[in-house]
């Protein structure tokens, strides 16, 4: 399904990673592993096309995905380190404007029984400027209760969460690929996320 | 077309939990035409020679000064990631948050024009025609505008920088707007100006998306 075959990222004149190759399939877990600025970020950013790689090349269904990119975007739900919420707005607002953007229509109830999954619905109606770390995080999150892309790329997604969140999206990542979803993240923490195959990636210059 | 009007009722929603920056640009147009016939004085012949010009610089310049925030928020909240991978082509995604930074810093400063034109003692079928060329033109700065906020993204000090971009830029729509004010004053016909106005704002309406949607997938690696 998605695949990647040599690739390399030079930020500035520094080589962060070369030769990066790896396949993932239906059902399958990728932890992209690395210390901090061992371009893991950057690597989750080429995988999106945000980035274009120095060499190398990532495929969807075989074709590379500048080729085909509307398709592949609309495959793809992809939460960087940044939220992308918009202060603001309020939660319901943010995670209703996130969804619609990826193609998703959804109406108040759905949007409102996501985040009631991630456990923030109290704070649907605030504006995301008052919530905390975490809550942000959350809101950001919710999204994955509503999309119907078949890759998540998540970079770090489990930072600021409480452990109860952290269970809550752990399962809903199981969930993911117990349906045939692929899934890639970064992280440092060690949590148990069920898949039917899990491979892990090693950055290092 | 639903991503298209999803992203024009978020900037416009945006817009309004913001008003203060809406009206940021308003009073600086009005203060800024303000302060020539202060400093000139109030000979209506004088005033009323120099407004197209005066008028036009002055909506070219507070539709300049909003321009650095038409990219920059949603480039620092991370929102403008989600929109280069939404599903849609960018350049159109483009063209509705410029129709609503237009809507927001644009159209305003066309309906106060006339009040404004008022203090420069312009005649009427002279005001209607600045409203008329302000109109047509606006759009133009807005769409080329966004090629230079797009430009400078992330960039430090990049409100003057956007200014020396898009400045030169806009020399070809000040100078059909103004005339056509002063055509209008000086009893002649203000159509072939406002033509070639026109003709300029479709002509950005066409290129400057695509310059803009290029420029931002640049300044977001």
């Amino acid at each position: 399904m998605l695949s990647a075959q040599g690739l390399a990222c030079l930020r500035g004149d520094r080589l962060l990673f070369k030769n990066v190759g790896f396949e993932l399939n239906a059902g399958g877990l990728l932890y992209v592993l690395g210390e901090n600025g061992s371009g893991k970020s950057s690597l989750l950013r080429m995988l999106c096309g945000l980035l274009t790689p120095e060499e190398g090349t990532v495929f969807w269904l075989g074709k590379k995905i500048k080729q085909d990119s509307e398709n592949y975007l609309s495959n793809l739900s992809y939460i960087g380190h940044l939220n992308g919420l918009k202060d603001d707005l309020t939660a319901l607002e943010n995670l209703q404007i996130g969804a619609r953007l990826a193609g998703n229509h959804v109406n108040d109830a759905e949007a409102l029984a996501s985040l009631t999954k991630i456990g923030i619905a109290r704070c649907a109606n605030l504006p995301v400027r008052v919530l905390s770390q975490g809550q942000k995080r959350r809101v950001a999150l919710a999204v994955l209760w509503l999309t119907k892309a078949k890759l998540w790329i998540l970079d770090e997604p489990f930072a600021a969460l409480d452990v109860a969140s952290v269970d809550v999206l752990a399962a809903r990542l199981g969930e993911h690929m117990t349906n045939g979803g692929m899934t890639i993240i970064t992280t440092h923490q060690d949590v148990l996320i069920h898949a039917q195959t899990t491979q892990t990636l090693r950055l290092s210059a | 077309m639903n991503a298209w009007l999803t992203v024009l009722k978020r900037d416009l929603l945006l817009a309004f939990r913001r008003r203060s920056d809406v009206a940021t640009t308003l009073f600086f147009f009005l203060i800024v035409s303000s302060l020539f016939p202060l400093g000139i004085g109030p000979e209506p012949a004088v005033l009323s020679s120099i407004a197209p010009g005066v008028l036009w610089v002055a909506a070219l310049l507070a539709g300049m000064i909003s321009l650095t925030r038409l990219f920059a928020a949603d480039f620092a909240d991370g929102s403008l990631e989600q929109m280069l991978l939404a599903p849609q082509s960018l350049a159109l995604l483009v063209t509705a948050k410029t129709l609503a930074h237009w809507l927001v810093c644009g159209l305003p400063v066309v309906l106060l024009a006339p009040l404004i034109g008022l203090q420069y003692a312009l005649p009427n079928n002279a005001l209607l025609v600045l409203v008329f060329s302000l109109l047509l033109g606006t759009p133009a700065l807005s769409l080329i505008g966004a090629i230079g906020a797009a430009l400078t993204l992330g960039v430090r000090g990049s409100g003057l920088l956007v200014a020396l971009l898009v400045l030169p830029l806009y020399i070809p729509v000040l100078i059909f707007g103004a005339g056509a004010v002063a055509a209008s004053q000086h009893g002649m016909s203000a159509q072939a100006h406002l033509s070639l106005l026109a003709a300029c704002s479709l002509l950005a309406l066409v290129l400057a998306p695509l310059a803009t949607a290029a420029a931002l997938r640049i300044s977001v690696e």
